[in-house]
């Protein structure tokens, strides 16, 4: 554990018994009792997850506006202060950089969340293509981030106790407001499928922050939650993983996420890569014979290899075996497939995305 | 607790002898790394193997781990009940067997003293 990056939790992790693994170099628990009872918690009742390996950008200036609606496949010109908005970064391929959040406090002042494992790429990104009265601050050592997701979520943050508003709508956020005593930000966002919270507070605070969601979350049932779970959530709703459903060399419009691309907009970086109709689309299939698929196993219709997976989860919540891909644009309406696990093809059905969507 | 009655390998499968045949499983500290196990694929009956063979697959959320016997010999009976509830597995690895074999054991093992030393390590 020595050599990798830890987050503010790193010492919670341990006291609460976490199994650390080496996550894209940052020292994370995979799970902490079962990645089956931390999945079900969410869904059921709530949990709480370390996501302060992500990476927070803060761009300021005249020209922020004009910058980022440059480097985002999203328009950003609805945005009012207190909105988030989910968009991509492509390259002049149309392949993807990296998914992120931007957050918007003013049209002078944004906040981009970006994934952990890309926080330096994006910087680079971001710097290379910086323009105007711009100011750029790679401010992710100074942000820890908690994501409190579930149906019970309010009541452990009623529980806990707060001043402020928590934000009412999905994709909003209040930028300043307090949590158990605690300054943070707190957005209606996630990536579990589940309704729920993600806080952002000073990195020192991080720790006293936890405890008290804890203390207030147990006796409600929520667990802390972990890698494990949080990939499997995310599965679950069929929500992409960069490196996975997305990649530099896979556009937002193969991975079907095209709500986040505007092509109206009079230009951004990888516009014209994207005007070519998609030669390949992401679909969602389930086993028929039995296995367990998994990411990166190729993808057979009708005899011929026309793709592969790009994520399977086995998710006890979902019966079956469940896998994403990402296949030729040809088959994308096909009903029957077969994948390759192991060496040997097993029959698998298309079944449409999302595999869950809460009620 | 390591039980005492039976051999271990370095792949944290365990051998047990018994009227004449051999169960084989996998211990309590290899479910304990695997996590939550979800899916258990188990030989047929009648199949052959040789000493370092694998013989089964234990899947987790996470992964699938090859399991390998060292017996020289073939399958004679399965324990179907994984099938089913593969998280028996996780729940009593050491009363829950994958295959039972009739043969010779002819590869590495080890007693529970030194699997305990391993493990320890």
């Amino acid at each position: 554990m020595d050599d990798l990056k830890k987050t503010p939790l790193f010492q919670t992790h341990l006291d609460l018994g976490g199994k650390m693994v080496d996550f894209g170099g940052w020292a994370l628990p995979v799970q902490y009792s079962s990645i089956i009872e931390e999945h079900k918690a969410v869904r059921e009742r709530c949990g709480l997850f370390d996501v302060s390996h992500m990476g927070e950008l803060d761009v300021r200036g005249k020209d922020a506006f004009a910058y980022l609606q440059k480097l985002c496949t999203n328009d950003l010109t609805t945005m009012t202060p207190g909105r988030c908005r989910y968009s991509m970064l492509c390259n002049e391929r149309g392949g993807v950089v990296d998914d992120v959040l931007v957050y918007k406090h003013n049209d002078e002042h944004y906040l981009v969340v970006v994934n952990a494992g890309n926080a330096d790429k994006d910087y680079a990104w971001f710097k290379e293509h910086l323009f105007g009265d711009v100011r750029l601050e790679n401010q992710s050592p100074q942000w820890a981030q908690l994501a409190l997701q579930g149906p019970l979520f309010m009541q452990v943050l009623e529980a806990a106790g707060f001043e402020g508003e928590i934000p009412a709508k999905n994709y909003t956020f209040t930028p300043s407001m307090k949590v158990a005593g605690i300054e943070c930000l707190v957005s209606r966002t996630g990536y579990t499928g589940e309704d729920g919270v993600e806080l952002y507070c000073a990195a020192a605070d991080a720790p006293a922050l936890h405890k008290a969601l804890m203390a207030a979350g147990t006796p409600l049932g929520m667990l802390p939650c972990a890698l494990g779970a949080r990939d499997s959530l995310r599965f679950e709703a069929s929500m992409p993983l960069y490196g996975h459903e997305m990649t530099d060399e896979i556009t937002p419009m193969e991975t079907n996420i095209g709500f986040a691309v505007k092509m109206q907009k009079e230009d951004f970086i990888g516009k014209a890569a994207l005007e070519a109709p998609a030669k390949r689309r992401r679909i969602g299939l389930k086993l028929v014979d039995r296995g367990i698929v998994r990411e990166h196993y190729d993808v057979y219709c009708n005899g011929k290899l026309v793709g592969f997976t790009t994520s399977g989860v086995p998710v006890p919540t979902l019966e079956g075996s469940h896998a994403m891909a990402l296949v030729d644009v040809a088959c994308a309406e096909a009903q029957d497939f077969e994948i390759e696990v192991r060496g040997k093809k097993l029959k698998a059905i298309q079944v449409p995305l999302p595999f869950y969507k809460r009620a | 607790m390591i039980p005492n009655d039976r051999k271990y390998t370095n792949n944290d499968e365990w051998l047990l002898e018994e009227n004449g045949q051999i169960k084989i499983g996998i211990t309590d500290y290899a479910q304990h790394e695997l996590g939550d196990i979800v899916f258990v694929d188990l030989p047929g009956i009648g199949d052959s193997f040789n000493a370092g063979d694998d013989f089964a697959v234990v899947e987790s959320v996470k992964a699938a781990a090859e399991i390998y016997t060292q017996v020289t010999g073939k399958v004679v009976a399965v324990n179907e009940a994984l099938n089913d509830q593969p998280d028996l597995l996780n729940q009593d690895a050491f009363n829950n067997y994958l295959a039972i074999f009739e043969g010779t054991i002819d590869g590495e093992v080890m007693d529970a003293d030194a699997y305990a030393a391993k493990i320890a390590k």
